[in-house]
């Protein structure tokens, strides 16, 4: 699957000459990185696909530095900090609901019959930040029709790992978070193109605070979404409750997706800061409808109220 | 925090020679000023790394980690100004008294910063975005609110207000009790999971009312 961005979009916001060779030098060593996920199966070559939007990729020290993870704590440091406490090793999938193969999976028995592409999507979370990061990730409906989901499922649901021996953040008094953490999509938003899920970053596993050893990547919505260290996927009728939306219905809903127009109580939404920001350099753009994807992705939700289904 | 009010309320230590001491009339105001300063100087020092080498002290996102420090500080402060009579009283120590202006005018120092480094750092200076900040996100209003309550009570501190207001004076500096509110509101506001921070700051608070109440009813 090869998507490219049309060249409507101004110069400076597509990747540089230098940066797609240096990427390409990077894709190399995946192969390698990729083949450590399966612990030592080869996962053959890497795609090139990926939408190249927003010009320079942020550096990997941030993207791996700077998380929201709350399992490990609400500081941006606290999941690079604590998140190799996490053994990501057995790692069992449950699968349930409206699909014919459902059961306990071994992650490495899901992923070993796929080729992981890198994808370089923008990243933008609520809080009003965004970065552009090299996802190596799997088509989400390459996985999905794996375990032929019947025609009852309309929607997915999907659930961290709940382990509060590992996650300190599962383990305090002080959370308002009815752990596990819970994401879910529609089922034509799961099957859409760019949606993927994610094994690697920047040519290597993902590293266990970005949410390994897979993790959601649906790059048109807030990044609360794309739900990390997947343990359960659940086909449904009916839509799934995620967790943000229980803890806030005003401030968070299904949708999520990103909107300018729509503002959120605690951050507008119109601009965002593209990390790195410095002191004196805030790096802030304007938000774009659907983060940029509004060309991709718009259709889905054709009919639809954007500023009630926020 | 805890520890210090528990060392500041262990009565004992303030029986001794030095405390009645001149020497400590002399050593208090600049120690404390010192003391107080510490956390804007580690700021300093920290923005001043950041010019010369971005992300190396404030993270990839430090405008918010600035305005978060001073925030953080803001509210510790106040709460510290609020303690003063408390411990004055439960530790009949009568000298504390003469140290409480220069703990509430850091206090405000410290909420001026935090809203400058949010006018400068994270808004950019961007009128459109910082009066639809004040408007429509109700934990800045509320924040706000304490900003604005709080300069007559910085700007009637000096001796020659104090005198010339009487008991209006203390009338006035009651706003206090409401200042503080509004800056744990502020903070329940703003934060999204993990509320410790939140109920330790709003139980000394608290502790702090009651000890008011207790002391009230003994007086009758
Ligand atoms: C009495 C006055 C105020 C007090 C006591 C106060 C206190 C605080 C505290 C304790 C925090 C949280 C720091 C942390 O989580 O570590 C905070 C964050 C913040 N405050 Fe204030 N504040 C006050 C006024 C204001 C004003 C006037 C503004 C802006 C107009 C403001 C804007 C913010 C912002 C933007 C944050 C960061 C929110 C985030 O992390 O997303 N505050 N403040």
């Amino acid at each position: 699957m090869l998507i490219r961005q049309k060249p409507d979009i101004p110069s400076y916001e597509i990747t540089s000459e230098s940066h797609y060779l240096n990427r390409r030098s990077f894709v190399a060593g995946a192969a390698a990185g990729v083949a450590l996920l399966g612990a030592g199966q080869a996962l053959g070559s890497i795609g090139y696909a990926g939408v190249e939007l927003g010009g320079e990729v942020t550096p990997e020290s941030i993207v791996t530095s700077h998380n929201n993870f709350y399992e490990f704590g609400t500081g941006k440091s606290d999941p690079s900090e604590h998140a190799h406490q996490l053994t990501t090793s057995p790692w069992k999938v449950k699968v349930s609901g409206a699909a014919a193969k459902t059961g306990d999976f071994d992650y490495e028995d899901i992923i070993k019959g796929f080729t992981p592409e890198e994808r370089i999507y923008r990243f933008r979370c609520v809080e009003a930040w965004s970065m552009v990061v090299p996802w190596l990730g799997i088509p989400l409906k390459d996985i999905l029709a794996w375990f032929e989901p019947t025609s009852k499922a309309k929607y997915v649901e999907f659930t961290t790992l709940y382990r509060p021996r590992e996650m300190p953040g599962q383990r305090s008094y002080f959370s308002s978070i009815d752990w596990p953490y819970v994401e879910g999509l529609r089922l034509d938003e799961a099957y859409h193109p760019l949606s993927i899920m994610a094994v690697g970053v920047y040519g290597k596993a993902l590293p266990n605070q970005n949410g390994a050893p897979w993790r959601l990547i649906v790059p048109w919505k807030y990044g609360f979404k794309s739900i990390k260290s997947i343990v359960k996927i659940r086909f449904t009728e009916r839509e799934p409750k995620n967790s943000w939306q229980v803890i806030a219905p005003r401030e968070y809903g299904f949708f999520a997706n990103v909107n300018p127009a729509v503002s959120h109580p605690r951050w507008s939404q119109a601009s965002e800061r593209r990390l790195p920001s410095t002191l004196f350099n805030e790096n802030r753009m304007p938000t774009l409808p659907f983060n940029g994807y509004a060309e991709q992705v718009a259709s889905l939700y054709s009919g639809m109220d954007l500023s009630r289904h926020f | 925090m805890r520890l210090c009010i528990q060392a500041w309320t262990f009565p004992a230590i303030f029986d001794s020679a030095f405390i009645s001491s001149a020497a400590f009339d002399r050593a208090a105001k600049p120690v404390l000023f010192v003391l107080l300063s510490l956390p804007l100087g580690w700021l300093a020092f920290a923005i001043l790394g950041e010019l010369n080498a971005p992300g190396s002290r404030l993270g990839a996102d430090p405008a918010v980690e600035v305005v978060r420090f001073l925030g953080e500080w803001s509210i510790r402060l106040l709460l510290l100004t609020l303690s003063v009579s408390s411990v004055r009283r439960i530790a009949r120590f009568p000298k504390v008294l003469q140290l409480r202006r220069m703990i509430g005018l850091f206090a405000f120092s410290y909420v001026v910063c935090h809203f400058t480094a949010y006018l400068g750092f994270l808004a950019g200076f961007d009128l459109v975005l910082i009066e639809e900040d004040l408007v429509e996100r109700t934990y800045i209003t509320v924040g706000f609110t304490g900003l604005l309550l709080l300069i007559p009570l910085a700007v009637t501190s000096t001796n020659g207000w104090r005198r010339r207001l009487g008991t209006t004076w203390r009338k006035l500096h009651r706003a206090i009790y409401l200042i503080v509110p509004l800056g744990l509101v502020h903070l329940l506001w703003l934060t999204k999971d993990q509320y410790g921070e939140v109920v330790l700051y709003s139980l000394i608070f608290v502790v702090l009312m009651l000890e008011r109440v207790v002391n009230r009813r003994k007086a009758r």
